[in-house]
């Protein structure tokens, strides 16, 4: 800005002040705001740099072992991370499963079929459920949920037993404590956001298309879906994604009812581990190497939640909507 | 449908937290032997307000300033740009990583106390502030700021004194909102701040606790005495949290400009 150099001409808005203090006045504060907005980047930067350099150790310790050995045994300095990133995509995917339906269905529900009336209280009631904090939700799992779900289990893997795939899946006995339970949890805390994501790219489908298609006949549930669903369906599919990156990153609620035992195993009710609940679980008695490799799965972590965010965001980018 | 659950794990969270918030909940010390029944949290309450204080303190005026510079100043240019996609990514580290982040540079360094959780918690809440601020910048119509350059203000003073306290309501609403998240935030707190028994006023001195630390620690004890102590901190912080989700509510709808 050269407000300063030149001579104020009535045309320019700011040049009638005085020229001189006020203009540098004016570019310091500019510099304090762009300052401010730089700090994104330094703290990004930084949590990448200084997690990794920390990791590093466990990272070098066994050449590319850490992201492809199954074997977790800290006593032995073995750190293989699969477990951990087995359990992370386990929990997440029943979590959509679960998640996704409910979710979807709510939102068609709230924008075209709920009298006017239920809108506002339902999604403000939805909007509440996201701010429950995460760690109350894994009490009450591991206090309530789990031992309750623990006679589901053993009743539905009495159910299965014969059957051949199912059998492998639902083998019981379990405590309640599993990888299913931890899904379930998961897709407790991520409903709301795919809800409120799918509500709003369901208000942006123009009223005329919704008009056109009951002008030619047809019944509701044929207008969601010749009207409704082909225009939003990248824009729900990006909110999907962004509910899946937070089920990732969970760590409170999956830490308690995980069951903590890294191990791969096809026992949807088995116990079983993620990265951020390993981390959460372990840290406290961890020290130097084992350390490192809790950082390490940190690290991995974070490069896989960013990975999925940024499909996310380009998915929904597409669509139009700014999530 | 998905009402359901929630208003399940609402009510059996009053049911069990009912009978042992009371005044000496909130106030006394935590035992020192898990086991034995009592109170209380007070030492966490104390923590979660101080900790959460301290981050609303440093993330707010930082995000606050952030967005006025995407907003006011640098608006589609290649920086803002990034900045913007920047913060977006932010948003999405797991608050777990952030926590690892501050252990790594922070606690490393000077120890483990309630500044460090405070930290990591304003690192979570940054791209949130970042993100409602700018929303509420955005929506202050233009005219307004024009209508000040015309009259000869600068743009700083066009900011200060015409944009900010039109756009107060949704700003506030915002940080109402990520001071909501970040109370009730475990993970980042685990490695960030330790754990006291008794309540530390200090946020430099000594490591400290809070209320959703208390609740993860007691949540794995086998003792009842510990899972009664979690439901009543439970019962505490939801209630907190609420608190603050329905202020912010209300001050965006009854004092936003239409």
């Amino acid at each position: 800005m050269t407000l300063t150099t030149r001579p104020p001409s009535p045309a320019r808005p700011g040049a009638l002040a005085s020229p001189g203090r006020a203009g540098l006045s004016d570019r310091s504060f500019r510099s304090l705001t762009l300052g401010c907005g730089l700090l994104v980047l330094v703290i990004l930067g930084l949590i990448t740099i200084s997690t990794t350099q920390e990791a590093w150790p466990a990272f070098t310790h066994d050449g590319l072992r850490f992201f492809t050995s199954d074997r977790w045994a800290p006593s032995a300095d073995a750190f293989g991370s699969l477990p951990f990133v087995y359990g992370t995509v386990v929990t997440a995917v029943i979590a959509l499963v679960i998640a996704v339906p409910i979710s979807v269905g709510m939102a068609l529900f709230l924008s075209d079929v709920a009298p006017r009336r239920l809108r506002r209280p339902v999604s403000s009631l939805v909007d509440l459920l996201a701010a429950v904090p995460s760690v109350v939700y894994g009490l009450w799992g591991v206090i309530v949920l789990a031992p309750w779900l623990a006679g589901i289990y053993g009743r539905v893997s009495d159910v299965t037993s014969p059957v051949p795939v199912l059998s492998n899946l639902f083998e019981g006995p379990s405590s309640g404590r599993s990888l299913f339970t931890a899904g379930l949890i998961l897709a407790l805390m991520v409903t709301p956001i795919i809800t409120s994501i799918s509500r709003e790219v369901f208000d942006t489908v123009p009223t005329t298309a919704k008009e056109a298609a009951y002008a030619l006949g047809s019944t509701r549930w044929e207008m969601i879906r010749a009207a409704v669903f082909p225009h939003s369906r990248a824009g729900v599919v990006g909110g999907v994604m962004l509910g899946l990156g937070r089920a990732m990153g969970e760590t409170i609620a999956a830490a308690l009812v995980i069951g903590s035992s890294p191990q791969i195993s096809a026992r949807l009710f088995g116990s079983g581990d993620s990265m951020a609940a390993v981390i959460a679980n372990e840290f406290g008695e961890a020290g130097g190497l084992h350390r490192a490799a809790l950082i390490g799965l940190g690290v991995e972590l974070f490069a896989i939640t960013i990975l999925v965010n940024l499909i996310a965001r380009h998915v929904v980018g597409r669509a139009g909507v700014r999530s | 449908m998905a009402a359901v659950p929630l208003a399940f794990v609402v009510a059996y969270l009053l049911h069990k937290g009912a009978g042992i918030v009371d005044w000496g909940f909130l106030t006394d010390d935590i035992p020192i032997s898990s086991r034995l029944p009592g109170p209380g949290m007070g030492p966490a309450v104390l923590g979660t307000l101080l900790i959460t204080g301290a981050a609303t303190a440093m993330a707010v005026p930082l995000g606050v300033l952030a967005a006025l510079y995407l907003n006011e100043y640098g608006k589609r240019g290649r920086l803002a740009s990034v900045i913007r996609f920047l913060a977006d990514v932010m948003a999405g580290v797991p608050s777990i990583v952030m926590g690892l982040f501050i252990y790594t540079v922070w606690v490393l360094r000077y120890g483990q106390t309630g500044f460090a959780g405070a930290l990591s918690l304003a690192c979570l809440m940054l791209p949130i502030v970042i993100r409602s601020a700018e929303t509420a910048l955005q929506l202050v119509p233009s005219e307004l700021r024009e209508a000040s350059a015309a009259l000869g203000a600068r743009t700083s003073r066009t900011i200060l004194t015409v944009v900010i306290p039109a756009a107060l309501p949704g700003v506030v609403s915002g940080a109402l909102l990520a001071v909501a998240r970040a109370a009730g935030e475990t993970a980042p707190l685990l490695f960030t701040i330790g754990t006291v028994n008794a309540a530390n006023t200090s946020l430099l001195d000594g490591t400290n606790t809070a209320l959703s630390a208390q609740i993860f620690g007691n949540a794995r004890l086998p003792f009842d005495a510990a899972i009664d102590r979690a439901w009543g901190a439970a019962l505490t912080l939801i209630a907190l949290v609420f608190a603050l989700t329905f202020i912010a509510r209300v001050v965006a709808r009854r004092f936003t400009v239409r």
